[in-house]
């Protein structure tokens, strides 16, 4: 029997989540995998939370994950990673961009953002693997590849190799955007086997 | 590009891309629609194939008869609307059924359970059944592209329009599509005059009626020998009634078990159904929304079980079809985190958010509309009191104007977009100058469709392929109704929309202010250079919170201590200060009217890095 999995991304409207799901799809095609990748669009996508589901496997019938079987959680902005934990299960692993967006309700200070988010996740049991892609991404040469450190990060837990997922970054990002967004898919991969060697 | 086998390769497709796909591999000439979530993009990619005429109707009501048009004319057509535009396309589909086509007509209603983008989640299977046309409903996007030319040919060969139903997860579901080559439709473009069957005069009408009755009883008998009405033998001991969406998510609770999968869901394969139903031991329907398929079903005699057990309300999914069947609850979950909520907002430099804070400033009832703009409802803004559908504003405002009478003058505001203004908003305008009204009417001209991802509109002069065409001007267009008082205005400049919302709330005539600034969204506005960068002068900020009522997401609040206060040099009660978040901030500067303290100043461009 093939592999197969699940993967949820998430995060605020407008950091490029469709993009970095799209390209993950794209790198478990051409993989030999059957994929479905289920999205919303509208309303959704302005400032607030939004994810992404994909499923590969060798046929996958329903485009949503059921609660508790996500194998892959990529949280685009620290504290969205909370918001899906119902999705998650004691072996998932979590891929956090430990950047901060504040909600409506912290910027204006009616609630206080949660100190303790990476804390949170560990208490629950799950493999927790964070970064900086905002940081990482500027370091690269541009805040808008905040989606190509985290695309990087997670292609080191997938069965689809890393040339095909560079193959495929190349294909999606116009030419004069190519290098910085292969420099970021290449940071986050890193970081990813940085762990993965401790 | 030709190849030699019929199926070119396998691609990653939306549903809605695949059904554009479809429409032209299927050599459909015209596709006309309205923008609205989830079927937005189905027209917009069809726009990009050589060989299609598309175009945005200024309504779904409209574009249905375009592509009925189309279809008179003798080539193939096709509209796509969400669920709710169907209702305004309501009156052409009905007697559409009745006159039939020469082109092959297809009517895509793309259904919203859930509710993620829209006001009600109706079922549009009900208009299949109310208006007497067939539907198919396809599962996923490999589906949606050959469902939407099976759907053209059961068009042709019956003469009937077809209504093809999405769902928000097959429309916006990319999955593996084979995509082949183009065959163009048998039927010969030209005017044919045949009154009998095009003028629906009540003599014509009552003719056709018959033949419109004749039509669904050999649609009743095709659908027994339908293709994609289907049953996957397995285990007899459940047996599942399913389509669209559902379908995959019975394969995924009950894998084993016997399935009859219809791909049309109106009218129904009743010998089908009722050998299906003979064979297992418990019968399940199994559909999202409405018992659509279940009342049937149980019509016919046949005992089944369904809304008795699966939600009528929201999306379906594996989890909630095996655990609402088996009532097994499966393992424990992760609780849900409690953490601040992340609703959507306008976006910083949003010109609506001018607009509406001097309304909420003005504190008058807000009849609202369907846009971006509908997110003024919520905190801090509170300005919005309705949002009913598509031009509804402007009709509810004069409503409450004509209960209230006298009292109603300076207290109720009817606010609308440029684009839904011009899908339904003309005709109660006009009804408030031919009935004498006064009611005040507020036009949030963006120069897009926002909302759905910025289409272009009537009002913006450019059409679905970025052609330049006449521009309808709001302003005239205002003028030749009737209406006196039109002011235009810069929504970013606070105070002066104030003073202007002011004086025509209380005008005992009819006034309409249109607020006109671009959509921060749009390409060029995203392009433009020099915008400036607002900082927030720590020593003058007072921490009055006034700044915080704009709602705007990069203005955000630092808490502070009494001795972080002290050491901060602000006041020594001070609770904290506003900041401006540099990645966040578009320059637009209504942040800066506001603050009495001058506290919020132009800053350094270098700062705009973050």
């Amino acid at each position: 029997m093939k592999e197969k999995g699940n993967i949820i991304f998430c995060g605020v409207g407008g950091q490029g989540i469709l993009l970095a799901s799209e390209i993950t799809a794209s790198a478990l095609i051409k993989s030999g995998f059957d994929v479905k990748k289920s999205e919303v669009h509208g309303m959704a996508q302005r400032g607030g939370s939004v994810s992404a589901h994909l499923r590969y496997g060798e046929k996958v019938y329903s485009p949503l994950i059921e609660p508790g079987t996500a194998d892959i959680e990529i949280a685009f902005e620290l504290l969205e990673s909370l918001r899906y934990l119902p999705y998650l299960n004691k072996k998932s692993r979590v891929v956090v961009n430990t950047q901060k967006i504040l909600p409506p309700s912290v910027a204006t200070g009616v609630e206080r953002y949660p100190e303790d988010v990476l804390e949170q996740l560990c208490q629950r049991g799950l493999s927790v693997f964070h970064m900086d892609a905002f940081q990482i991404a500027k370091s690269a040469g541009e805040i808008k590849a905040v989606n190509m450190v985290l695309v990087g990060a997670i292609s080191a837990f997938l069965p689809a190799g890393e040339k095909i997922f560079l193959d495929v970054v190349k294909e999606r990002v116009p030419e004069k955007f190519r290098k910085v967004n292969l420099d970021a898919f290449s940071k986050g991969r890193a970081i990813i086997k940085k762990f993965q060697e401790v | 590009m030709k190849s030699k086998t019929n199926i070119k390769e396998k691609v990653l497709l939306s549903g809605n891309e695949a059904i554009a796909r479809g429409a032209y591999e299927a050599g459909v000439k015209v596709a006309s629609g309205y923008p609205g979530t989830p079927s937005t993009e189905i027209l917009e990619n069809l726009s990009k194939y050589k060989g299609v005429y598309t175009e945005w109707a200024p309504n779904e009501k409209v574009a249905v008869e375009v592509a009925l048009g189309a279809s008179f004319a003798g080539v193939r057509a096709m509209a796509t609307m969400k669920h709710v535009g169907l209702n305004i396309a309501a009156d052409p589909l009905f007697t559409s059924a009745y006159t039939g086509v020469r082109g092959g007509l297809v009517i895509v209603t793309a259904d919203d359970p859930e509710m993620h983008s829209s006001q009600n989640e109706q079922d549009n299977r009900n208009y299949a059944f109310a208006a007497k046309v067939p539907m198919l409903e396809p599962s996923d996007a490999s589906e949606a592209k050959e469902f939407l030319k099976l759907a053209l040919n059961i068009s042709e060969e019956f003469d009937t329009p077809v209504l093809l139903r999405t769902t928000t997860r097959v429309s916006h579901v990319k999955g593996l599509v084979s995509i082949s080559d183009v065959k163009t439709s048998p039927v010969k473009a030209g005017i044919e005059k045949i009154p009998e069957k095009f003028v629906m005069l009540p003599s014509n009408a009552r003719k056709r009626r018959i033949e419109l009755e004749k039509r669904m009883k050999k649609l009743k008998e095709f659908a027994d020998d339908f293709s994609e009405n289907k049953i996957e033998w397995g285990d007899k001991k459940r047996g599942f009634i399913t389509s669209g969406v559902s379908y995959l998510y019975v394969k995924d609770a009950f894998p084993d078990a016997s399935v009859l999968k219809l791909g049309m869901v109106y009218p129904f394969p009743e010998q089908m159904i009722k050998a299906f139903a003979k064979e297992v031991e418990e019968l399940f329907i199994v559909e999202e929304l409405d018992p659509f398929i279940e009342l049937h079903v149980k019509a016919m005699g046949i005992k089944c079980r369904g809304k008795d057990l699966i939600p009528s309300i929201g999306e379906l999914n594996s989890y909630i079809v095996r655990k609402s069947i088996t009532g097994e609850k499966g393992e424990d979950l992760f609780e849900p985190a409690q953490i601040p909520m992340r609703p959507p907002n306008l976006c910083p430099g949003c010109p609506h958010r001018g607009i509406f804070y001097a309304l909420s400033r003005l504190g008058v009832f807000i009849a609202g509309d369907i846009g971006c703009y509908t997110l003024a409802a919520l905190k801090p803004l509170s300005a919005m009191d309705t949002c009913v559908c598509m031009g509804a504003s402007i009709g509810t405002a004069f409503g409450m104007e004509k209960a209230l009478g006298k009292n109603a003058l300076g207290k109720v505001v009817a606010v609308i977009g440029d684009s839904t203004f011009i899908h339904s908003g003309i005709t109660p305008l006009i009804n408030i100058v031919y009935n004498k009204g006064f009611t005040t009417v507020v036009i949030l001209d963006n120069s897009t469709t926002a909302m759905t991802g910025h289409q272009p509109n009537p009002a913006t002069g450019i059409t679905i392929t970025g052609d330049f065409s006449t521009i309808v001007d709001i302003e005239a267009l205002c003028r030749a109704i009737g209406i006196k008082n039109i002011h235009i205005v810069n929504p970013h400049d606070i105070e002066a929309t104030f003073k202007v919302l002011k004086q025509e709330v209380e005008r005992p005539e009819p006034s309409v202010i249109i607020t006109k600034y671009p959509c921060v969204l749009l390409p060029e506005m995203k392009k433009r250079k020099n915008k400036p960068l607002y900082v927030v002068r720590t020593d003058k900020c007072t921490g009055c919170r006034t700044c915080l009522k704009l709602g705007c997401p990069a203005i955000e609040w630092v808490p502070v201590s009494g001795d972080e206060a002290k050491k901060l040099g602000l006041k020594p009660k001070q609770k904290g200060y506003s900041r401006i978040n540099a990645v966040l901030c578009d320059g637009c500067g209504q942040c800066v009217t506001l603050c009495k303290f001058k506290a919020i100043v132009i800053g350094k461009r270098d700062e705009r890095k973050g």
